[in-house]
């Protein structure tokens, strides 16, 4: 067919669809498709942000030999893997509730999503405040009860815990989303579940869990993303809790205590506009573009088979 | 149009781009620009955010407009270096900029961010060697290359609270300021301190490493630039007395008193509320006592050193704000111009010293009767010129080298590092390392 339209007019089709496209293309070539290739096109670079010297391979061997890059792999890997599932558990099941309850349910609506309003960096303010070992009020309640409470923010083996009780503590929105979906659930599959003796369990297994599960891959994927980019509650926590000041001669390394809270990007922030290696900052960020991938895939991979699993 | 001809327009457009997008305006230079008689208004953005450094250093303006009075400067307060080179880099930088910290000495003169100030020198027949301490040479050139001045500088010491002193003299060494420490200290029944003699914590406001380094005399790189650290004693000697200090208090219940303490920069500081005996601290806090704590009854002395480097006392470290002309600055005739009012006038920066209680940064200044003096800012200005004091030399990573020591001395009074020299042999290959990425 294509061999019968005129090749001034297959031509003229294809300008037509170009203009056609031309607003996302734009987008796409400059915000995307641009900022990639110079990302790859500086990692092989000393790039000090003003001049470029040609170096090979030099920032991706530094890779393999910088601890606190491996760190910060750990660390985020960690919140990945505890802060995620903890966040999406506690907000599916914070929904649960709330969408179960008979009464005061716009109140209990209200207190859950609010801590979702309050901006970043003055919820962690507060956290960082609340759990202080010396002065915090949670530590006085636990103090009263005869419970020490850790050091929080101060201690590396709890300041991940930490910042993922922080975590747990914003849930507001994707409450919100669990909500929607768990009402958007039919209820006449409950009925008939309730019929053949499905108990609240195989209820919630064999119906809840089927049909939000579009809803919990679309939140999966997102708060894995939006944890592989985990920078402002990390960095403001840490800083508060150190007490160090911004001086001649004092230093602030983000990570405080001991490179605990220290998450990907947050390295690569300072790599790049800290200690002048942009370089080796893009390299940084071309790891975490490909984990960031490899790990959407891996999930989209996981519940597609949990879902055709699920319809056998 | 060709297919080839296409992708080689393409490719054009890209190398084009990924080239502009690495460079950052011209360097400008003392040729460029507005005469430095025409009349014209720059911009000097400054690092001072309190009410009265601002009115000080509009002051200092002021006389300099009067000099010139075809110059009209606008100050913007509050500047960092990262607002500082973000500017540089969108091609909008102000005609001056001020920095609180020498860390990027080294890569702002490298890297070109600031304009090399030696033909400006030369022209305005400036001598530096006359007219600056050693030490302050060294913090504001890399390599040669002199891309900022002094503007005022820090020097650090000891500042100790008479009453509870109870008449002992301050420590000259670090076994007497150990020995104080213990005397000093007072605790709850439970242990808890409730007042200390000397927080040895390296995450103390001040206590940083490279304020405590010149106690012990401790280097911090070799000749080539790689990391001396693990090889000099000196540092092993400091770490081991400041481990010994954290033991003896138990590093869980001084962690638990630093973290109920006040804020450095505040009138609760722990010092002016008599919960620290003794405190590491710059001259500065001279002027924040007479205004937060004005019944505060203390006293100065230079830093304790190690026993067996008596020769050290009397030093300390220094360091300070700094002042330049960015690359692009548009107007960098008259920029140089006030950079030498602001850095050179011995009345111009007696009077911001005498206004911020900073120590001033040429030697003129330093020796001009008209500096206001008291015993206790008079020590800093000794420390300032005594010739064991040091600063931490300028580096390609200045910043991170100083943040590696600064993470393995938290470590290190957790007591989660076993050894110390193995400890520490690791620090130099960090610092070591990333000076190979940095092409030093």
């Amino acid at each position: 067919m294509t061999r019968l339209v005129p090749a001034a007019l297959r031509r003229r089709g294809t300008w037509t669809v170009l203009a056609f496209l031309s607003p996302w293309l734009a987008g796409f070539l400059l915000l995307g498709a641009y900022p990639l290739a110079a990302t790859v096109y500086f990692s092989f670079h000393r790039y000090d942000l003003f001049s470029l010297e040609w170096v090979g391979l030099l920032n991706y061997e530094y890779l393999l030999r910088d601890e606190h890059a491996w760190t910060a792999v750990r660390n985020t890997l960690w919140l990945v893997a505890v802060m995620v599932p903890a966040r999406l558990l506690f907000a599916l099941g914070v929904a649960q509730l709330v969408v179960h309850l008979k009464a005061g349910t716009a109140f209990f609506r209200t207190v859950f999503f609010l801590p979702s309003l309050v901006p970043l960096v003055a919820g962690t303010l507060g956290f960082v405040f609340l759990l202080n070992p010396a002065t915090g009020p949670v530590h006085a309640l636990l103090g009263a009860a005869g419970i020490s409470s850790p050091d929080w923010f101060g201690d590396p083996s709890w300041a991940k815990p930490g910042l993922t009780l922080l975590g747990m503590w914003g849930v507001g929105e994707l409450m919100v989303i669990f909500m929607a979906a768990l009402l958007d659930v039919p209820r006449h599959l409950y009925e008939a579940a309730a019929i053949d003796g499905a108990g609240p369990w195989q209820r919630f297994r064999r119906i809840t869990l089927p049909t939000i599960a579009p809803v919990l891959l679309f939140t999966a994927v997102t708060e894995v993303i939006t944890t592989l980019q985990y920078f402002t509650q990390a960095m403001v926590a840490a800083k508060v809790a150190s007490g160090t000041t911004d001086l001649p001669g004092v230093q602030f390394t983000p990570g405080y205590p001991e490179t605990s809270t220290l998450t990907f990007p947050q390295w690569l922030f300072h790599q790049g506009f800290r200690d002048f290696a942009m370089g080796y900052a893009c390299v940084l960020a071309l790891l975490l573009f490909a984990v960031a991938m490899a790990a959407t895939l891996v999930l989209l991979r996981r519940f597609r088979a949990f879902t055709e699993g699920d319809l056998a | 149009m060709d297919r080839r001809h296409r992708l080689v327009l393409a490719a054009g457009c890209a190398a084009a781009l990924l080239a502009t997008a690495c460079t950052a305006g011209d360097r400008g230079g003392p040729g460029s620009g507005p005469a430095k008689d025409a009349r014209q208004t720059i911009s000097l953005w400054v690092g001072f955010t309190a009410e009265s450094e601002v009115k000080a250093f509009n002051d200092a303006i002021a006389a300099f407009t009067a000099k010139n009075p075809h110059i009209t400067v606008k100050v913007t307060p509050g500047a960092d270096d990262d607002k500082i080179i973000q500017a540089i880099r969108g091609g909008n930088p102000p005609d001056v900029a001020s920095s609180f910290t020498t860390d990027n000495v080294a890569q702002f003169c490298k890297a070109g961010i600031f304009q090399d100030l030696g033909p400006y020198l030369a022209a305005s027949k400036v001598d530096v060697n006359a007219l600056l301490p050693r030490t302050v040479r060294d913090y504001t050139r890399f390599e040669g290359r002199r891309c900022v001045m002094p503007l005022l500088a820090d020097a650090y010491g000891l500042y100790y609270n008479k009453r509870l002193m109870n008449g002992e003299r301050p420590p000259r060494t670090l076994s007497e300021l150990s020995a104080l420490t213990r005397k000093l200290t007072k605790r709850a029944p439970n242990g808890d301190i409730e007042v200390a003699g000397f927080l040895p914590s390296s995450q103390y406001y001040e206590n940083t490493a490279g304020h405590l380094a010149p106690m012990t005399g401790a280097k911090w790189y070799n000749p080539d630039g790689t990391s001396a650290i693990g090889s000099d004693p000196a540092w092993k000697r400091l770490l081991t007395w400041q481990k010994e200090l954290v033991d003896w208090y138990g590093h869980a219940r001084l962690e638990k008193f630093r973290k109920g303490l006040g804020q450095e920069f505040a009138a609760d500081n722990p010092f002016h509320k008599g919960k620290v005996a003794m405190a590491l601290d710059g001259e500065w806090r001279n002027a924040m006592i007479a205004s937060d704590a004005p019944g505060l009854e203390y006293g100065t002395a230079p830093l304790p050193v190690a026993d067996d480097r008596p020769d050290l006392y009397g030093g300390g470290f220094i360091s300070g704000t700094i002042v330049g002309i960015p690359r692009g600055s548009r107007h960098p005739q008259a920029a140089w111009e006030l950079v030498r009012h602001l850095t050179t006038d011995t009345d111009a920066l007696v009077t911001l010293s005498n206004a911020l209680r900073n120590v001033p940064s040429t030697i003129p200044a330093l020796t001009s009767p008209k500096l206001k003096k008291d015993a206790n800012f008079q020590t800093f200005i000794d420390i300032f010129n005594h010739p064991a004091s040091s600063t931490v030399p300028a580096h390609v990573n200045g910043a991170f080298n100083q943040e590696v020591i600064q993470e393995f001395m938290a470590a290190w009074e957790a007591g989660r590092v076993k050894d110390l020299a193995e400890g520490l042999r690791g620090v130099d290959r960090k610092i070591d390392d990333k000076l190979r990425l940095a092409g030093g």
